[in-house]
């Protein structure tokens, strides 16, 4: 492992963080809050202790695959932390766990709170919070890539690391060129979906909120009972249409840019995300109609927003779908594995895991009935080949084993079944609310300080796509 | 600037690197997975997996909007076609790698009816390459500028060689300046040596003159070089091949020896006046028989490095003077150079070289790159418009990582000093160490004016420890 270079180049990213907690600092100046001393304080902190870091001379420069893994999981971690400064320093999270749950939630876009009641936090803590879904859902070390200079080779290696998805691929040519074009594409989105929040008569403040939580896919509101508090038709559909876009792939988006229109319907992971959708709202609408809702519309109104949040890995919810018939909830449930598209912001399993997965599970079957035949598991027209597959299943079986592993322990506290599982699902997907106590209306605060960590580190561990923080936890890692 | 390689074998590798390190935008494509996935976990380049030829993929890699596509797969028929095709669908410029003999005396032919803007032979430019180091054999490496008339030659100083501990000054003063000591490397430390640099035993210092001028300061410090008369060459692949046309011309006799039985009679088709041996070239006995003793020049070029390695040290222990090792990896250099085999050919290099010196530019009439690119040998023609001319050269402020080595006004070749003055439509040599230089104007403005050299250096140096 080379230290040097990965102690540097934390450094970078703590430097980084400080810059992205400007803005929160600005709108507490602007909205003339106390809380400005409380980011001020994490900023200082955060320029000392990454110049410190930076000022380290490597011998080799090189970034090794393992050294990057590094990089992004340590990195996530002291990111998450002292994202929470602000949050503790402030006095609006009393708990430490607690506020490095709140970032580590607002980092890894998942929306999950521990905070029952938001609308009384003043306007720079709610900015942060959302804030944190908007760097951490095109992820921060690809911001950082994108505006600092000598981004070399090994930074694919970061980039890899960090970006969802089994193949992530480059744009263009160079990383950073890459990184540029990836933050461009999204500032885009977000500044569109801002303007059109704000014409659909949201407060701008709102719209502001919304737009960084629904583009990160995060979910965090500035409201209890999230977008219902709106009763916004408008709104609604805007945020849905932009959850979607978000949790499609950004390549598809560049393609889309060039000109390239034809690439969505091409594209086999979008065909299986817009499928998988489609069939869930159907169903979900012909479930609550006449059951919850009287009308075919308000029930399509409800199905489609809730799945869009939750496919997506948003979280933001527009009824309390915790009063839903079991049907609808299974589905719900089962969509936050599935999650959005590789390179997305979107969490969970991915859609082109999900189509790899069946794909191989179809070639098994037909080698059953012709065992001499060979086939290929194929994309687009393209060979897969086997290491790719390999590691989609190694994937799919690490993600099982760690939410197994996981609501295990969440059980410990004795809460019911519906609960403990759904609360994993949600975190290790980057969802946000769950059902029952965890559901869109309650929140993550009666768990334990142990469940709380455990929380955090599936967030981030869902993240991260599992690897980088399972690395960190391994001995041989470390060795040299 | 956009660049597409085709095929990542070793050149297409090294290419991509350097050119990434000078910023360009490299795509590469070629049909192995684990060729790429080497390059991506290197490289900042875009890899494509599939075939060159295709046209969805040279479209999928951007063709039509690139400026330079280089065709360097295994496949001399591959590469033309994929130069072909691209050219068609809009690339600017293509570089094709074409080194079948039965193609070598058709290339102007295929340059022209395919649209090749430039064409590399790695095996006849290694053979240029070494044929120039024989003439010339007290020089490690010989570089030949302004179309020959200026030579750049590699020494490494050993003992017995008159000039150690001496200053550069003083053996200028004693050689009549007709010579310039470039450069200096000292281990692992590069040095653009001033008036007062001392020379030290084990130094390989570059010498940059018109080639008579070289002689004479060989002579002058001992090192006179040998005529070389008799060669042995060990390997009879395309390289011997060609050397052998450029090398019997000047009366030198050759002993080829191969160990496939075929080859050689292939061989002895195409030469019939040459000498050729059927055996293991790297049995001390069988080069023992053949007299390696009397050998003035010994010459390793078989596929494999090792022995290529092997028979080189053979000829070392019977006391052959002038020994080249020809190597396909870059893995190796040093261990040779340990051993004391200085004459080393690295093929995929020189084709690398030539292929970078073409992606600079027209203006660029010849670029060499020493020690991986650390120091790059530059040669321009000097334009009306220069800031260089009319001007004593003391009083251009040149930067500290540069020298004028040499200034070429039609027949006279002048090593400049501080009172000389460059003219429009002059040849100027420097030697430098700043990187990625392609036209006059980025050598003016990289070199010119000390104080603003300064300032951006402070710059760049700041940038660097913000980036760090």
């Amino acid at each position: 492992m080379n230290f040097a270079m990965v102690l540097k180049n934390l450094g970078k990213l703590l430097v980084c963080e400080a810059l992205s907690i400007v803005p929160a600092a600005l709108v507490c100046i602007y909205y003339k809050e106390n809380e400005f001393w409380s980011f001020l304080y994490t900023i200082i902190i955060l320029i000392v202790l990454g110049v410190i870091l930076i000022r380290i001379k490597a011998k080799n420069k090189n970034i090794y695959s393992r050294d990057g893994f590094a990089i992004v999981a340590i990195g996530w971690i002291l990111l998450s932390f002292f994202g929470a400064l602000p949050f503790y320093f402030s006095g609006a999270i009393p708990s430490l766990v607690d506020s490095f749950f709140e970032a580590s939630s607002g980092f890894t876009t998942t929306g999950a709170t521990i905070l029952g009641e938001i609308e009384s936090l003043s306007r720079g803590i709610l900015f942060w919070r959302s804030f944190t879904h908007w760097i951490g859902g095109m992820g921060v070390l690809v911001l950082v890539m994108a505006i600092l200079p000598s981004a070399g080779a090994g930074s694919m290696q970061i980039m890899k690391a960090e970006s969802p998805g089994p193949n992530p691929g480059k744009l263009v040519p160079k990383v950073k060129e890459t990184a540029k074009i990836l933050y461009g594409i999204y500032l885009i989105i977000t500044l569109v979906q801002l303007i059109l929040l704000k014409l659909s008569g949201l407060p701008l403040f709102d719209s502001m909120i919304h737009t960084l939580g629904t583009v990160g896919t995060g979910g965090f509101s500035s409201r209890n009972i999230s977008v219902g508090a709106y009763n916004n038709i408008a709104a609604e559909i805007i945020i849905t249409v932009f959850m979607l876009i978000c949790g499609a792939n950004f390549a598809l988006h560049y393609q889309l840019l060039k000109g390239n229109i034809k690439g969505f319907f091409k594209d086999g992971e979008f065909k299986l995300y817009i499928f998988i959708v489609t069939v869930s709202i159907i169903l979900i609408t012909f479930n609550l109609n006449g059951n919850i809702y009287n009308s075919v519309k308000e029930s399509l109104r409800h199905a489609s927003f809730q799945v869009a949040s939750i496919i997506t890995t948003t979280g933001y919810a527009t009824v309390d779908f915790n009063t839903w018939p079991s049907l609808s909830k299974l589905i719900l449930l089962l969509l936050m594995f599935v999650g959005g598209c590789a390179g997305s912001t979107a969490g969970g399993l991915k859609n082109i895991r999900i189509l790899l997965l069946f794909k191989a599970a179809k070639r098994d079957l037909l080698k059953i009935i012709h065992p001499k035949a060979v086939y290929t598991v194929t994309l687009q027209g393209k060979a897969v080949n086997e290491q790719t597959l390999s590691e989609v299943l190694g994937f799919f079986f690490m993600y099982v084993i760690i939410f197994c592993f996981s609501v295990l322990i969440v059980s410990f506290e004795g809460k019911d079944i519906v609960t403990t599982i759904s609360s994993v699902a949600t975190t290790l997907g980057n969802v946000g609310p769950g059902l029952e106590i965890v559901g869109p209306m309650g929140n993550f605060s009666s768990f334990t300080v142990f469940s709380k960590l455990i929380f955090s580190f599936c967030m981030i561990v869902g993240r991260l796509e599992i690897y980088p923080m399972i690395l960190l936890l391994m001995p041989r890692f470390w060795a040299r | 600037m956009k660049v597409i390689i085709i095929g990542a074998g070793k050149v297409g590798y090294t290419l991509a690197e350097c050119l990434a390190n000078e910023n360009k935008d490299v795509t590469i494509i070629d049909t192995r997975v684990q060729a790429l996935q080497k390059i991506e976990d290197n490289l900042d380049v875009l890899s494509i997996n599939g075939n060159g030829v295709s046209t969805s993929i040279l479209l999928e890699a951007g063709v039509a909007s690139a400026d330079l596509l280089i065709a360097v797969t295994g496949s001399d028929e591959v590469n033309m076609v994929c130069c072909l095709t691209a050219k068609k669908l809009g690339v600017k410029q293509t570089v094709a790698r074409v080194r079948n003999p039965e193609y070598s005396d058709e290339l102007s032919l295929i340059k022209d009816e395919l649209g090749l803007d430039f064409i590399i032979n790695p095996e006849y430019t290694a053979a240029e390459e070494i044929a120039s180091t024989i003439n010339f054999s007290s020089a490690i490496n010989v570089e030949r500028f302004a179309s020959g008339r200026v030579r750049m030659v590699e020494l490494k100083i050993t003992c017995g060689i008159d000039i150690i501990g001496k200053k550069i000054k003083d053996i200028d003063r004693q050689s009549n300046s007709s010579v310039l000591i470039g450069i200096i490397v000292r281990g692992n430390e590069v040095i653009v040596p001033d008036g007062d640099e001392e020379i030290k035993e084990n130094d390989i210092v570059y010498v940059v003159g018109k080639m008579s001028n070289i002689y004479k300061f060989c002579k002058i410090y001992g090192r006179y070089p040998d005529k070389i008369k008799n060669l042995m060459i060990v390997g009879g692949g395309r390289i011997t091949y060609y050397l052998y046309k450029l090398l019997n011309d000047m009366n030198i006799k050759m002993k080829i020896i191969e160990i496939d039985k075929t080859r050689c009679e292939e061989l002895s088709e195409k030469l019939p006046n040459a000498l050729i041996i059927n055996s293991d070239g790297t049995d001390e006995e069988v080069l023992m028989s053949e007299n390696i003793e009397h050998m003035d020049a010994f010459l390793s070029v078989t596929g494999i490095d090792e022995e290529n390695f092997m028979s080189s040290l053979i000829a070392k222990r019977a006391g052959v003077k002038k020994i080249i090792t020809k190597l396909s990896r870059t893995n190796y250099i040093n261990i040779v150079r340990d051993v004391g085999l200085d004459g080393i050919v690295i093929p995929k290099r020189i084709t690398t070289n030539k292929i970078l010196k073409f992606t600079r530019g027209a203006d660029l009439q010849s670029l060499r790159r020493i020690l991986e690119g650390k120091v790059e040998i530059l040669e321009f023609v000097v334009d009306n418009s220069s800031k260089l001319i009319n001007k004593e050269i003391r009083k251009l402020n040149i930067s500290s990582n540069t020298v004028i080595a040499t200034i070429i006004r039609k027949q006279e070749v002048v090593v400049p000093h501080g009172n000389d003055i460059i003219r429009s439509g002059d040849r100027i040599i420097v030697i430098t160490m700043e990187a990625n230089i392609s036209t006059l104007r980025e050598l003016e403005s990289a070199v010119i004016g000390g104080n603003q050299n300064e300032l951006r250096n402070g710059i760049k140096k700041l940038g660097k420890i913000i980036s760090m």
